[in-house]
């Protein structure tokens, strides 16, 4: 036993002799860092860390299968998820891997921001790191068009829609995203050289960079409320700290870090078993119209945010907002490179923090359930609440009739089922008056097509007063005129047999 | 002294090392940019070309209905990607309005109502009438419209881009508006 021991470190020094590698690593790895830093708050860089390497290797196995071309790329993802061992839960890995990446790349990201830690020295560290960010986005986005299914084709068409956006350029711009004119083959094989060679290589090489700088630099110490950070003092005050209460990063601050990696990876092997691979939904056939298309997690906000902006704000703001953000996030430790560091003396930047994450929060929760979607089939599917037929005039279920057929139903709930895009009109007729609805309905207005026409005149009246018996037993909206004059309309008196 | 006349003559060498790089490295570069712009230099027009929809007779005059085109640019591993729809309105005997599928918004498919005569978008809930104009919803315009012939008894259109509002499908405006005034 001792022999082997012996053999076994004779070894280790004929490499170590000839690499002189071992020695460098363990001094980096044992290198002193403030004992306040070992804390779990600073786990997130390197777990990041940790994903990456699952979803490099969880990645190259689904390459040995996945074939990059438009013509077979859903079929190599069915083989994939049912033909071959253990296939749909590599995938699942790589998929559920891609979204803890983002939401561990995010929280990374405010953490470093409410602890000041892109102050002073540590600017250039923060910089590499939104580029970190935009290429893990730009992973996610070109990982979604891989999974070469129904979403992935209308969202390329997404993509080339905001890029054709682009004043001047907007054409050639959609060319050289799509690899030609067109949504087809070369589309694919370049979102292919883009996720596997061209980001992955940049990503790599920026991850060094930024894992370097905070070797090179020192991790950020806890931030005291007025410690403030001065570029001429602080690398001594730093050095200073280290000295007094450092201890070796390996392993008094380590065992954390590898702790909470473990866990999260262990949270993506459970999400990959539970859940299972994401998709791909119906094959990339664009002659199958029948497509709700929906962005992947990452971009669900944006998703929404399109739904909410006023239409001729969408292009200035998409062209100018993500320079203006990106601009801002690069240059804030060039502005704000010293001064405070604690969050609780810079109200600002956790007020800034909050409302981008429930404003972030608030529109991806909306476009899990996209109220602002017409639902396609509303009209053929949800049935008309027999309450609403219930002692109504025949005229009167003619018009809910008229409801059904000429899709109402897709945008305007009743009785909780239907589209969300309009306001539901269980209770119509108590906000508009008769003639309000008729012009409502034939002019439309305020996000309503109108339904001139659409609807003949006695589908019109009869429409009008099946929505006019709407009233969730309130007193109906009437014309205050009509009162007076007792229904003065001469001869298209709708309202004579209502009460 | 005859020392530091070599060390000159080195960084000399040197000089015209990395010199010669640049110069390869552009030599280089020119063709990879080529390669990687050549398709954006083509002209516009030389990526439309007319492609059928079938016979007319399957378009009955005043219906809406949906029509399959192959795509004029298409490669063999294009798979399904290669057949593009389109709406077809049959607005008089010899007048139609052929409409891209993709919504003027955000480029989702738009579906044909014909109860509501709307086409309506599954995505953001842009709407347009029966003749392609804007009804309600986020779209800035109407629907794309694509040239179109009758030849032999045959619907062509001119097709081979996807539409979006730098690349709106019909490039020869003139060509369809002889119905429009």
């Amino acid at each position: 036993m001792a022999g082997l021991k012996q053999r076994g470190l004779e070894l280790y020094r004929w490499f170590e002799k000839r690499t002189g590698l071992a020695g460098p690593l363990i001094d980096v790895s044992e290198h002193r860092v403030p004992r306040s830093s070992a804390s779990w708050w600073y786990v997130f860089g390197s777990a990041a860390a940790v994903i990456l390497m699952m979803q490099i290797v969880t990645g190259i196995l689904l390459a040995l299968v996945y074939v990059p071309s438009a013509g077979e790329a859903w079929n190599s993802l069915q083989f994939l998820n049912h033909g071959l061992f253990l296939g749909w839960f590599l995938r699942a890995l790589h998929g559920w891997g891609s979204n803890f990446m983002i939401a561990i790349v995010l929280i990374h990201m405010t953490q470093v921001f409410l602890f000041g830690a892109y102050k002073f020295p540590r600017e250039l560290t923060w910089i590499v790191g939104v580029f970190l960010l935009l290429l893990t986005l730009g992973m996610a986005f070109t990982g979604q068009v891989l999974r070469f299914d129904q979403d992935a084709y209308w969202g390329l068409g997404i993509g080339a829609s905001i890029a054709g956006r682009v004043p001047l350029i907007g054409a050639q711009v959609v060319h050289l995203m799509l690899g030609g004119p067109i949504i087809g083959g070369t589309t694919l094989s370049r979102f292919f050289a883009f996720h596997v060679f061209v980001i992955p290589g940049i990503l790599l090489g920026c991850v060094l960079l930024h894992v370097w700088m905070v070797l090179y630099l020192g991790i950020n110490e806890w931030p005291m409320p007025g410690r403030l950070v001065r570029k001429n003092s602080y690398l001594a005050e730093y050095q200073t700290l280290l000295r007094d209460d450092g201890i070796p990063f390996v392993p008094d601050a380590a065992w954390k870090d590898a702790t909470f990696a473990a866990a999260i990876i262990l949270a993506i092997i459970a999400c990959a078993l539970f859940f299972g691979p994401f998709g791909p939904s119906g094959p990339p056939d664009p002659t199958i119209i029948q497509a709700v298309p929906k962005p992947d997690l990452a971009f669900l906000w944006l998703y929404a945010m399109l739904a909410y902006l006023p239409p001729r704000l969408e292009t200035p703001l998409l062209l100018i907002a993500p320079v203006v953000v990106i601009g801002a996030l690069l240059l804030m430790p060039l502005v704000a490179g010293e001064g405070e560091k604690h969050w609780s003396r810079r109200p600002v930047a956790v007020l800034m923090v909050m409302m981008i994450a429930v404003s972030l929060g608030a529109l991806t929760r909306l476009a899990t359930y996209s109220p602002w979607s017409p639902i396609m089939d509303a009209w053929s599917a949800d049935a008309m609440p027999p309450k609403f037929l219930k002692g109504r005039t025949p005229l009167e279920r003619e018009g809910a009739l008229v409801f059904q057929d000429k899709q109402c139903r897709n945008c305007h709930a009743l009785d909780g089922l239907g589209g969300l895009r309009g306001p539901d009109l269980d209770a119509v007729a108590t906000r508009l008056t008769e003639d309000q609805l008729i012009r409502q309905v034939l002019q439309g207005g305020g996000n309503m097509p109108a339904y001139g026409s659409a609807l003949s005149p006695p589908e019109t009246t009869a429409l009008v007063r099946f929505l006019e018996t709407l009233n969730g037993n309130r007193t109906p909206a009437r014309d205050a005129s009509r009162t007076l004059t007792g229904n003065s309309y001469q001869d298209n008196s709708l309202d004579s047999t209502s009460p | 002294m005859s020392d530091l006349t070599q060390h000159s003559r080195r960084v000399f060498f040197m000089k015209m090392a990395v010199l010669l790089n640049g110069i390869v490295g552009v030599v280089l570069a020119v063709p990879m940019l080529g390669y990687l712009l050549g398709p954006l230099l083509k002209k516009d027009t030389s990526r439309y070309d007319w492609v059928t929809l079938g016979s007319v007779d399957q378009f009955a005059v005043g219906e809406t209905r949906l029509a399959n085109y192959r795509n004029p640019v298409a490669v063999e591993w294009d798979g399904q990607t290669s057949t593009i729809p389109c709406w077809v309105s049959h607005v008089a005997a010899d007048k139609f309005q052929i409409f891209a599928i993709n919504c003027a918004h955000l480029g989702c498919p738009v579906r044909w109502f014909p109860q509501s005569k709307l086409f309506l978008c599954p995505c953001h809930g842009g709407a347009y009438y029966q003749d392609g104009s804007r009804a309600a919803g986020p779209p800035l315009r109407g629907l794309f419209e694509y040239s179109y012939k009758v030849t032999g008894g045959q619907l062509m259109i001119k097709a081979g881009e996807l539409p979006t509002l730098s690349t709106p499908a019909s490039m020869a405006k003139p060509e369809r508006s002889s119905w429009q005034g």
